[in-house]
């Protein structure tokens, strides 16, 4: 695909527009879905409902009774012309994280497929640079790019079911802190007493779409005593 | 009669019988999807007849069915959405109903003829908890409300009992389950070729078993997709019809996860979600595909049918031979197949 493909826009039944940049996973690609959540947040198109950012696109639903596809696409486009809102800075955030083998508990399994040592596979992770790309799956799930090419792995090939809240898990370039009990197929290397769900009222989930994670190495006792 | 609280015992419960209201629109951005009830205007419906707003928060009833025995007050409530079995006190009532009931009464919901969720509305306010200013129940965390079992209790403040709300409403037509389910293409069916894309939308589809308020899984001609599945995961709508490898499709319902990296072939329009979710397992339907800007039209005709239905159940009708009286004089409307 070459760039003058994209933006494309694409109906979604009767209630949505589908704004997509790209057909992959790229940080310029991602920049771009960025830029427009937040210009459409300073300047709403009105009759939408709410925007959903991804990898590579934006879904924006609305209320069909207030507007139509054609005027959505219309606003987006004279938003696109908008340039980027100033002080829109990325905020950062520490995520600890615990390495203990009776939490990660597929730090074996990993060491046997990428051929690193425990030690090796936690520096890796520790290393990576990540940034919130989006949230999927279910409540809270923050997929967080930047795992190191060592460490990029394929998914399991089943899923592994009541995984519990709290767990670190990888697959492929992607990182996520898991928020509930719930099945995945992604390797397990670490827990972090960092809750993603806050339980306040007033910013219930602590990252934005944007914002940049470190990750904090943290003891078992540390862990423990959290 | 209007006491401080009305207070029920579930005495049965089938699985997925939850608290759900109008749902938590708006935090998608966040992986919430909007849950809410699975037949959202059956919540109108059922809140508008006994007199609430329409968002309220009621009970949601699966197929299982459901027994409550009032052990504290007395309040009107109504029942909407599939055609479910209802009795109180031993009393059978109509399918779409407004009751009373009082400290030592049952009150029973069993699958009927048709659907597969009802929702039971009381006149007051039921008192659940609160996830994101939502009662509606997340399924798959129990965040909200809740999922009710076995000797949990309904607490409903200010109950009252409204008796000129009594009696069975009318079920019109855009609540009954629909064979025809209308969609618009894509937003991803590059993905398929075009005889693919004639197979959706010339075959039958059954709703398998494997059916809850994330979704369900359509059992029919396997939708083969023509390119590695590469894409990066989009953003998904209720009533998105999306593909896996396999090429089995499931159609995305009010609990779905918010982003998903399989194609979505159809997204089913908002007028039919709510018919469409009243099919059963092994109920056929078939897919028929409109432009995207008929998809807006059907929207606003169907919202103005239902506004004015629920303006006509909103407003206490007096007694029940007034109603019915009424009920002739308007069938032409809203047809007159009174409840089952």
């Amino acid at each position: 695909m070459t760039d003058k493909d994209f933006p494309r826009f694409r109906a979604v039944a009767d209630r949505a527009v589908l704004v997509e940049f790209g057909s992959q996973i790229d940080a310029e690609i991602h920049a771009q879905v960025i830029r427009l959540d937040r210009v459409i947040a300073a300047f709403p198109v009105p009759g939408t409902i709410e925007v959903v950012p991804a990898y590579a696109s934006l879904l924006i639903t609305f209320d069909p009774i207030a507007t139509d596809h054609a005027a959505v696409i219309g606003g987006v486009r004279d938003r696109m012309q908008v340039p980027d809102m100033p002080g829109a800075v990325a905020r950062g955030h520490d995520v600890e994280v615990c390495y203990d083998d009776e939490l990660g508990t597929d730090l074996a399994e990993v060491a046997n497929m990428t051929g690193m040592d425990r030690e090796q596979i936690i520096a890796a992770h520790l290393a990576g640079e990540y940034r919130v790309y989006m949230y999927g799956f279910a409540p809270g799930y923050a997929y967080l790019a930047g795992v190191p090419a060592v460490l990029q792995l394929p998914r399991k090939p089943a899923a592994v079911r009541d995984v519990p809240a709290g767990r670190v898990i990888v697959a492929g370039p992607q990182c996520i802190v898991t928020t509930l009990k719930m099945p995945t197929g992604w390797w397990i290397i670490g827990a972090s007493a960092t809750r993603i769900l806050t339980g306040e009222v007033a910013r219930p989930f602590r990252f934005d779409v944007g914002d940049v994670v470190r990750f904090q190495r943290i003891s078992r006792n540390e862990y423990d005593a959290l | 009669m209007n006491m401080m609280r009305c207070e029920l015992v579930v005495s049965f419960a089938g699985p997925l019988v939850s608290y759900q209201d109008g749902g938590r629109p708006g935090l998608m951005r966040f992986g919430v999807p909007g849950s809410g009830a699975m037949d959202s205007r059956a919540l109108a419906v059922a809140n508008a007849a006994v007199g609430n707003t329409l968002s309220d928060c009621g009970i949601e009833i699966s197929l299982g069915g459901l027994q409550l025995d009032c052990v504290e007050g007395a309040v009107s409530f109504a029942v909407a959405g599939g055609g479910f079995e209802v009795t109180v006190g031993g009393v059978r009532l109509g399918g779409w109903t407004v009751g009373k009931m009082q400290a030592g009464q049952r009150l029973t919901m069993r699958a009927g003829g048709w659907g597969s969720w009802g929702v039971l509305a009381f006149a007051g306010n039921v008192v659940a908890k609160q996830w994101l200013g939502s009662a509606a129940t997340h399924s798959q965390s129990g965040f909200g409300g809740g999922i009710l079992r076995a000797g949990d209790r309904i607490i409903v403040e200010k109950p009252e009992v409204r008796a000129a709300r009594d009696g069975d409403l009318m079920v019109p037509d855009w609540a009954r389950p629909v064979d025809q389910v209308r969609v618009v293409m894509g937003p991803q069916e590059r993905f398929f070729e075009a005889g693919i894309i004639e197979q959706f939308l010339t075959e039958k589809f059954v709703l398998s078993e494997a059916y809850d308020r994330m979704g369900v899984r359509l059992n029919g001609p396997k939708l083969a997709v023509n390119a590695a599945l590469d894409m990066p995961s989009e953003p998904v709508l209720r009533g998105s019809v999306q593909v896996a490898g396999d090429g089995v499709a499931t159609v995305m319902l009010a609990d779905h996860g918010t982003t998903g990296g399989y194609p979505k072939i159809a997204t089913v329009i908002g007028p039919d979600l709510d018919a469409f979710a009243q099919r059963r397992s092994g109920d056929v339907v078939g897919f028929v595909a409109i432009s995207a800007e008929d998809a807006v039209l059907a929207a606003r005709k169907c919202h103005a049918e239902i506004a004015a239905y629920l303006a006509y159940i909103a407003a206490p009708k007096g007694s029940l031979a007034d109603r019915l009286m009424q009920a002739n004089l308007i069938s032409g409307v809203f047809g007159d197949d009174g409840a089952a």
